[in-house]
């Protein structure tokens, strides 16, 4: 099998990276670092393996090849490759490429050869480790050559077996055997549920319809908790809430009826009206699991699934930016990190490649986001990956009729990630199951992309369904749910041969839609879907006997009454209690200088600049980007939120921004949900987004429920989703949760600080309206709008004296007016600039605004409006919510007060060429003195990487 | 007067399609995406069209390098409709993605050999850029600078010395990258990717193919800008002057 290895010519980039990445995060300094890549081709001869290396393979100005193995003398030769049944990407290319030029190859793999000059054995394998993710790749080490030995590569096939399980004479210990070892993820009473129904109908379940109702049932597809009766205890009171899910998000939505609202709740993702002809679609998801066992893998396809999800809400909505927030442990994390974590630095690497890779690739603009960190997401990173896409108006309509065909197109089906959806509802342990993790392939996805747009204008099928967690049998078994369907997985285009038909059900193989075309239109479908260069293939036909019947061949794999698919599942009751705890408040001692505060606080990882992250990621193509990720005079500094215009025609806008303050919930849950709404939409409202026109997507990431006190921090939080979207009428459209965060090892569970992300989607009637963050005009006028609190419960300012507070921001009443009338000022024209005050309080706001303008700035605290002990450090660094710095032009301060009336507005200062920052104290005294260019160097300095 | 044909390129990964007609409409041509399947196949002919754009993008996800995949489809299957259209003297045109697919075809330089390979900085970047002309051709003319992004991760033209400098001697290199002030730029982040000799965009000898790393068509309004908000700027942005010299030329070609 010939072997073909490329080499960089010249400077090797690579190699010197990686050379730097090893002395710095492992310590081993070599004397020479290079990197090749390596394929191994069946079934081409010497003269044929020549001609790929020379035609494709090679890039003769920078690269040059050698066929064979390539031996290199006193050094130690590192090979990885992914694991067989793990998707490379690469791989389809090449053979794609291969088949280009004429030759016919069995198969490509790939892999990548590290060649290391001056180290020893067991340095060589640590830079193995380093480099590889045994649970996806495989790593070998030798020396002065490739250890790696090509097996054949061709795959055997298997007998498409079906088993049938003994359900009917199982006791309860027997049933919990199963779903374990099942890896089924089902309760006891779920299990006797089940075992009732196949009693009932007297016979044993298959394989597949046990697997096809744990998906279905799982909590990825249910939200079993969230749809939970919850009995919950608030200091002492009682209070029954029947279905916590429809009393709180849902009622909030039914409770403001606002008619712009197209689609909420029953789709892959909430619609909203933008302008008379064309709607928005928005979801966020999580995909925390995955990214901890394999970052890259796993965050690529929580963006992909994501997009997926906009391409599946109605007929399918043409995706048009994406956003992303992440939570890690701190990349300089110095503790001891347990076996089998991965280093924080290396997850946040690893995801952000992934974003860098699959957003880039798929042509969809990164444009908003925000990493936050805290050291207990240290076993369990949060990411959240979202999406918004835009569709014409009456497409968010879908419905199958009988008779139709089921066709699936984009990628085959493999033996990547099985088990995803029922393992996303687990807690991670060293056993997590490596089959759960998949690699995406954006291109595939891109393909088909294309062709499904393409194929929606012309009108050529009635429903679409993305194939996520649970593949064919959550997508295909919710689809078909009102009509029955009939599946022949025979038909199904696998990868490799070796799968039972549960498997081919099962699989969460990435990159694959399914949809319901009339057979009169599947020709023209397919023809379509061949010129796009993805593949189609009619797969069954819907029925009209509501019933799930999966065939292989004439091997009936699964028969299920789509009444009990759907319904039967029991509902769960839950307890759930809340006590205040019994907080101190700190009280410190008035310094004379807040300098090196402030500058601790923007290095800060979590506010410090995140400009390393943002260029990697496209935020311009489709040129429909108006308010960049970062602005200001030398186009770094930190926007609010992102404005796209996606019509060339409309001067329409949608505004898209983020709340997230998960240090908030140490103290109480209630106010950090009720913090995240509304710092969501004053992120929106300073960009110029209309308060009236905004809806907001909740996404909770919890460390647990299996307690009452962690339902009772769940129900609390979502009482106060409630409350806020009804006070701030902000309709939730979608929404998710993924509520078991936690990290079992050394028998010690780390559990992440519950987090709630709120993201919110607003439209702006004219762009030409949007405001940005950074000052503009010396001599103009700095005004603080809403009130300041004693509010440091939670802050950057107590965290810098390891204290959490008790003071944690609350919203008030006054919030709506507040919002109201800074939307109105801005869109009347009379703010040049203005930022969000939120994550270190005005302090931050003000600095950041000065050194992102370029400009000086001089302000007074005395003149801020305040409510409580009045210390310098309060004013300062209190996260009170509900208020933002506004710059108004010198000659307009009368017109922006008076149109500012009654919201708390006050003039505390103004913008000077001098490029000094400087804040003087309540007592007249200065108290922050700094150069702009030192407070930018302390809020850059963390991530110059 | 007669109204030049443009065809903009699709296929498996390009992305900037719709900025990319919508910039050769705004410049007054009359404009059509067609897939490259649609071409190999002959539903589609390239002898119909003046001007042809192959936009920015990821074609086959950059795998084996950046544009290399589609070079070869192209090479393979549509080399000769390619010939004959840049024969004819046709406008050939690739931006980003599609100059890398250009270049890696040979069309681009077309007399010496050239490539677009990894960015100095190891990764994608998305910045915007100034670039000033280095020669007078049908590209750059009346143009003085353009503020435009550039969105890419391999990016960096390289060239042996004597073919750089033959590049120069036949005035083939049609924009530079240069600093705000539109000096020379001695390097990192003006020059964003590492260019040799900072070359942002080559033609090659007959001036008929021409192609660029950076993006004219995302800044054709004044709000494409990242600074509009803060800055004195015309309605119209600065790289929408470059399609209009493209389809002005075709124009003139039809008359």
């Amino acid at each position: 099998m010939p072997r073909i290895e490329i080499y960089p010519k010249g400077k090797d980039l690579r190699g010197e990276s990686l050379k730097n990445a090893l002395s710095e995060d492992l310590g081993i300094s070599c004397k020479m670092v290079s990197v090749a890549d390596v394929y191994t081709i069946e079934g081409v001869d010497e003269n044929q393996a020549k001609a790929i290396a020379e035609e494709l393979l090679t890039e003769r100005l920078v690269q040059e090849h050698f066929i064979g193995n390539k031996g290199f003398k006193g050094c130690w030769i590192i090979e990885i490759a992914y694991r067989r049944g793990v998707q490379d990407p690469v791989e389809l290319s090449a053979m794609e490429a291969i088949a280009g030029i004429g030759i016919d190859a069995g198969s490509v793999k790939t892999s990548q050869k590290v060649i290391v000059e001056g180290i020893g054995e067991p340095d060589a394998g640590r830079i193995g480790k380093f480099l590889s993710n045994e649970i996806i790749q495989d790593c070998t080490v030798g020396y002065e050559t490739s250890a790696t030995k090509t097996a054949p590569l061709s795959g055997h096939s298997v007998e498409p077996r079906v088993e049938t399980i003994d359900l009917a004479d199982a006791d309860e210990t027997e049933l919990m055997r199963i779903s374990r070892e099942g890896l089924l993820s089902l309760n006891i009473e779920e299990m006797k549920t089940i075992r009732d129904y196949f009693r009932e109908i007297k016979r044993n379940p298959t394989d597949g319809e046990l697997e096809t109702i744990a998906q279905t049932w799982s909590e990825h597809c249910k939200h079993k908790t969230f749809n939970s009766e919850v009995e919950y205890l608030e200091d002492g009171k009682r209070q029954l809430i029947r279905n916590l899910f429809k009393e709180t998000i849902v009622a909030a939505t039914e409770s403001l009826n606002k008619d712009w609202l197209v689609s909420v709740f029953s789709d892959n993702a909430g619609i909203i009206r933008f302008t008379d002809n064309v709607n928005v679609a928005f979801k966020v998801e999580t995909h925390n699991h995955p990214s901890a066992l394999d970052p890259y893998g796993g965050a690529g396809t929580g963006i992909g699934g994501v997009i997926r999800d906009i391409l599946a809400a109605g007929l399918g909505a043409k995706p048009i930016f994406n956003t992303d927030v992440f939570c890690f442990a701190p990349p300089n994390y110095k503790g001891k990190i347990p076996e089998k974590i991965l280093h924080p630095k290396r997850i946040m690497k690893g995801v952000v490649n992934a974003v860098r890779d699959y957003g880039n690739r798929m042509g969809i603009p990164t444009v908003n986001g925000a990493i936050i960190f805290h050291d207990n997401y240290l076993g369990a990173p949060l990411v959240y990956c979202g999406t918004a896409g835009i569709i014409p108006d009456g497409m968010e309509k879908k419905r199958i009729s009988e008779g139709e065909l089921l066709v699936v197109i984009g990628g085959r089906t493999g033996r990547d990630g099985i088990h995803g959806a029922t393992f996303s509802s687990a807690e991670l342990d060293e056993d997590s199951p490596s089959s759960a993790v998949q690699i995406g392939n954006a291109i595939e996805e891109k393909k088909f992309m294309d062709a499904m747009l393409e194929a929606r204008d012309k009108g050529l099928y009635t429903f679409v369904s993305d194939c996520g967690g649970g593949g064919f049998s959550s997508a295909i078994g919710e689809m078909a749910k009102d009509t029955g369907v009939r599946v022949f997985l025979d038909r199904v285009p696998l990868k490799h041969q070796a799968m039972v038909p549960w498997e081919i059900w099962v699989s969460e193989s990435q990159e694959r839609m399914v949809f319901s075309v009339p057979t009169g239109n599947v020709d023209e479908f397919i023809r379509i879907c061949r010129k796009e260069g993805t593949e189609a293939t009619i797969i069954g036909e819907f029925t009209g006997n509501k019933r799930l019947e999966v065939y292989y061949g004439t091997k009936r794999v699964i028969d299920l009454d789509m009444e009990f698919l759907h319904q039967g599942l029991p509902k769960r009751s839950r307890k759930a209690v809340w006590k205040t705890p019994m907080l101190k408040e700190p009280d410190f001692r008035e310094e004379k200088d807040y300098t090196p505060a402030l500058k601790s606080i923007l290095s800060h990882p979590s506010i410090a600049s995140k400009e390393w992250v943002i260029r990697q990621y496209d935020h311009e193509v489709q040129a429909a980007t108006i308010l960049k990720p970062l602005v200001g005079a030398f186009n770094d500094g930190p926007s609010d939120a992102a404005v796209i215009k996606p019509l060339f025609d409309s001067w329409r806008g949608i505004v898209v921004s983020n709340g997230i303050n998960p240090r908030y919930s140490l103290i109480d849950p209630y106010w950090m949900a009720a913090s995240a709404i509304d710092e969501a939409l004053r992120n929106a409202v300073a960009a110029g987004g209309n308060p009236a026109h905004t809806a907001i997507l909740d996404n909770f990431c919890w460390g647990g429920v299996s307690s009452e006190e962690s339902m009772g921090r769940l129900t609390r939080a979502a009482k106060a989703c409630r409350e806020f979207a009804v006070m701030l009428e902000l309709p939730y459209i979608s929404g998710k949760d993924s509520l078991n965060n936690a990290f079992n090892i050394e028998r010690k569970t780390i559990t992440i600080p519950d987090t709630l992300l709120i993201s919110a989607v607003s439209v702006t009637d004219d762009i030409r309206k949007t405001v940005s963050m950074d000052a503009k005009k010396a001599g103009n006028s700095i005004y603080i709008v809403g009130a300041t609190y004693d509010e440091l419960g939670g802050s950057y300012f107590y965290g810098l004296k390891n204290e959490t507070g008790a003071n944690v921001p609350r919203v008030r009443d006054s919030a709506p007016i507040v919002f109201e009338k800074m939307s109105s000022a801005i869109s009347k024209g009379l703010v040049r600039s203005c930022h969000d005050c939120s994550e270190g309080g005005i302090a931050v706001a003000a600095a950041e605004m000065a050194f992102s303008g370029d400009l000086g700035m001089k302000l007074s605290l005395a003149a801020v409006p305040y409510e409580g002990d009045k210390k310098n450090y309060k004013l300062l660094f209190s996260e009170s919510n509900t208020r933002f710095i506004a710059e108004v032009e010198k000659g307009r301060e009368k017109e922006f007060e008076s149109a500012m009336k009654p919201a708390p507005t006050a003039r505390v200062g103004e913008l000077s060429d001098d490029r000094l920052f400087s804040v003087k104290g309540l007592d007249g005294e200065i108290a922050i003195s700094a150069r702009i260019s030192e407070l930018k160097d302390s809020w850059q300095q963390t991530f110059r990487w | 007067m007669a109204v030049p044909n443009a065809l903009v390129l699709r296929g498996s990964g390009l992305n900037c399609n719709n900025e990319t007609e919508h910039a050769l409409k705004l410049a007054g041509a009359e404009t059509r995406q067609a897939h490259i399947n649609d071409l190999i196949e002959g539903r589609t002919s390239l002898d119909s069209f003046h001007i042809a754009v192959i936009p920015g993008g990821f074609s086959y996800g950059d795998d084996l390098g950046a544009g290399k995949i589609m070079a070869a489809q192209i090479s393979h299957s549509l080399k000769s409709d390619f010939q004959k259209f840049v024969k004819d003297g046709k406008l050939l045109i690739g931006i980003c993605n599609g100059f890398q697919v250009l270049v890696k075809t040979g069309f681009l330089p077309g007399n010496c050999e050239a490539t677009l390979t990894g960015n100095d900085s190891g990764h994608f970047e998305d910045r915007w850029i100034y670039i000033k002309p280095a020669a007078d051709n049908i590209f750059t003319r009346g143009i003085k600078s353009m503020h435009v992004p550039v969105n890419h991760g391999e990016g960096k033209f390289v060239a042996s010395e004597a073919d750089l400098a033959r590049l120069e001697r036949n005035g083939q290199v049609s924009f530079r990258y240069c600093d705000r002030l539109l000096n020379d730029t001695r390097g990192y982040p003006e020059n964003p990717n590492g260019a040799m000799r900072n070359i942002a965009a080559v033609t090659n000898i007959k001036g008929n193919v021409f192609g660029m790393m950076p993006h004219p068509e995302k800044y054709v309004i004044r709000n494409q800008h990242p600074r509009w908000s803060r800055e004195q700027l015309p309605e119209e942005g600065q790289g929408l002057a470059l399609y209009r010299n493209i389809v002005n030329h075709a124009k003139a070609m039809l008359a």
